[in-house]
């Protein structure tokens, strides 16, 4: 869409640009904007937070929201605004990494496997095995083998997600390598390789960069989800669903605890997925605004 | 018909091998030693070699699974470490809970989701098109027990009309149930709800724009029966499917709800296993609801011969 316009045209007219995305593709700039907001808040933690989000104040715990502490603060007297602040690193960090793992190795397992017919048909049954479990308790019960850490739940909520990145790009790869330009490259002395790279994965990134923002929403509310019920990251790490899982005790006096990180976790899960969709629409308008 | 149905039920076969091989092999994918894992930080040597041995940790691993395969297909999911006791007997004390919270949400989110896509099909672009899709866009956002708790404020703590948690048996009164899994079937409900309304719309949209929709508008069909007679059942297929697919979202969010709404189910049982490391507990409830799971989708499958006669003609590959 924006590869046809030259450099200098671009620079030229970058407001004009993003009026014509917020017009035409509202659902991306919506995104967009809110993501922005929230990775540029979580970068700049530091400087928005106002206290520790590891300070404890025994003489100001359960403390509703005020104009001193924004969201309250928990049972340790520790403030909720900063610690939601900081804890947003951990949980962008975690969709991404799950995000980039999942999408790499789906995309491996993918490409071999509508590639290879024997390949085929075991890796597609162990994808089959595996997307038969739920994924939340897949999820569980792999952190309950683990000890658990950031690099084990990323990995964990990966392994959950992989299969549906198999699935989608071994549709792509089995469409494609019947079209004539494949056949052409075969007939001209193309090595697999070659056909692999410059024919067949130009193909499925689209569609998969856009499985890429769902997962890493996805893994986002699944860390939430395995921190809640002490299956995720570890307690000290302040991330989202750690503040939450914190909370459940205190929720019917503290309820500032839960639902603070709660809202801003469905606010930053609800833009990747307007992005996700909104970019499916873009490059596939066929099926904008049914879905 | 029988044709596809016989080959559907044989094709389940291997899906049913492949999840029990998952979830065995998921305590032997872990570095280390399975029987220090599960006894704990604290173990002596002699309390591992028990534990090795009570488990048959000491067997070839094709024999151990074989041996688990086993017992699992004679109703021996193995033994509770912490308590003691049969998982499945375990199991079957914390079923009716998990049932009745499960079916109450399929039942509460079909009945909500499907006639709220037909309608947002129906009046595509309307202001109940947006709140219908915007509904379903937040649906996917909010994790299960948030939703949960927002409830649990708005109807039990500020309006007070609900009961904050907990579970009343059926055989205490159904009033009492019922009123007990209001809230948390909505929480667990919603994605399941977002999924349904989102696919509801996107087919019915399909069928709407059909020639034979056309004539039957034509010919003054009351707008009621042309949505519910003629064009949902049309657009049906893709909206059972996603029904069945979604019942994984159910299994996996029921664990959730349970801990926030103290539902004594077999949900709790999970968290309290993955708190006490009891691995044959978190292995047999994967296993059973990996398998439920399964079967639901299995009966999708034969539904789609009912609802569309076309699918057993084709030879349904």
């Amino acid at each position: 869409m924006t590869a046809a316009v030259s450099p200098a045209h671009a620079l030229g007219a970058p407001r004009r640009r993003v009026r014509m995305l917020a017009r035409r593709h509202p659902a991306v700039a919506g995104g967009m904007a809110i993501l922005a907001v929230v990775v540029l808040a979580t970068l700049a933690a530091p400087w928005l937070a106002g206290h520790d989000p590891l300070f404890v104040d025994p003489l100001a715990r359960l403390r509703p929201p005020s104009a001193q502490y924004w969201l309250g603060t928990d049972a340790l007297g520790r403030d909720v605004w900063s610690r939601t602040v900081y804890g947003g690193r951990v949980s962008l960090v975690v969709g991404v990494a799950a995000a980039a793992i999942a999408t790499a190795a789906g995309l491996l397992i993918g490409l071999v496997s509508g590639y290879s017919r024997i390949a085929d048909a075991v890796l597609m049954r162990a994808m089959d095995g595996l997307m038969s479990i739920p994924s939340i308790l897949l999820a569980i019960a792999l952190m309950a083998v683990v000890q658990a850490s950031l690099l084990t739940v990323v990995v964990a909520i990966a392994v959950v997600e992989v299969p549906r990145v198999v699935r989608l790009v071994r549709g792509v790869v089995l469409s494609v390598r019947e079209q004539p330009y494949v056949e052409a490259a075969v007939v001209a002395g193309s090595s697999f390789a070659t056909i692999l790279r410059r024919h067949i994965l130009p193909n499925t990134l689209a569609s998969v960069v856009v499985q890429a923002t769902y997962i890493g929403a996805a893994a986002i509310l699944i860390e939430s989800l395995l921190s809640f019920l002490g299956a995720g990251t570890p307690p000290e790490v302040a991330s989202w669903g750690n503040i939450m899982a914190e909370g459940r005790t205190y929720f019917l006096v503290a309820p500032w605890i839960i639902l603070s990180p709660g809202i801003v976790l469905a606010v930053t899960v609800l833009a990747i997925n307007l992005l996700g969709d909104g970019v499916r629409d873009m490059l596939d308008p066929r099926f904008a605004g049914r879905l | 018909m029988w044709g596809y149905i016989a080959r559907r039920l044989l094709a389940t076969i291997p899906v049913v091998a492949i999840v029990a091989l998952v979830v065995f092999s998921i305590l032997h994918v872990a570095p280390g030693d399975p029987a220090a894992l599960i006894a704990g930080d604290q173990a002596t040597p002699e309390q591992i070699a028990a534990i090795r041995g009570k488990l048959r940790l000491d067997l070839p691993l094709y024999e151990q699974f074989a041996l688990w395969l086993g017992n699992a297909l004679h109703g021996d999911l193995g033994t509770s470490i912490f308590s003691n006791r049969p998982v499945a007997t375990l199991f079957l004390q914390r079923l009716e809970p998990t049932v009745a919270l499960a079916v109450m949400t399929a039942v509460v989110a079909v009945v909500l989701a499907v006639p709220a896509g037909v309608l947002a099909a129906w009046r595509a672009g309307s202001l109940i098109d947006r709140a219908v899709m915007g509904m379903a866009v937040l649906g996917f956002a909010f994790p299960v027990f948030v939703v949960g708790y927002i409830l649990i404020y708005l109807f039990a703590m500020k309006l007070r009309i609900l009961p904050i948690q907990g579970y009343r048996p059926i055989a205490e009164g159904f009033w009492p149930f019922l009123q007990h899994l209001v809230l948390p079937s909505l929480a667990l409900g919603l994605s399941f709800m977002a999924l349904i309304a989102r696919i509801t719309r996107a087919s019915m949209l399909e069928v709407l724009g059909q020639d034979y929709i056309r004539t039957a508008r034509a010919k003054g069909l009351p707008t009621r029966r042309l949505l519910f007679n003629h064009a949902l059942p049309n657009a049906a297929v893709p909206i059972v499917t996603i029904i069945g697919v979604g019942v994984a979202l159910l299994l996996g969010g029921v664990v959730v709800t349970e801990s926030v709404f103290a539902i004594p189910g077999v949900g709790r049982l999970v968290v309290d296993a993955i708190l006490a490391r009891d691995y044959p507990v978190i292995q047999g409830v994967l296993l059973i609801f990996s398998l439920t799971y399964v079967a639901v989708n299995l009966i999708v499958d034969l539904i789609y011969v009912l609802i569309d006669p076309r699918i057993s003609y084709r030879g349904g590959s």
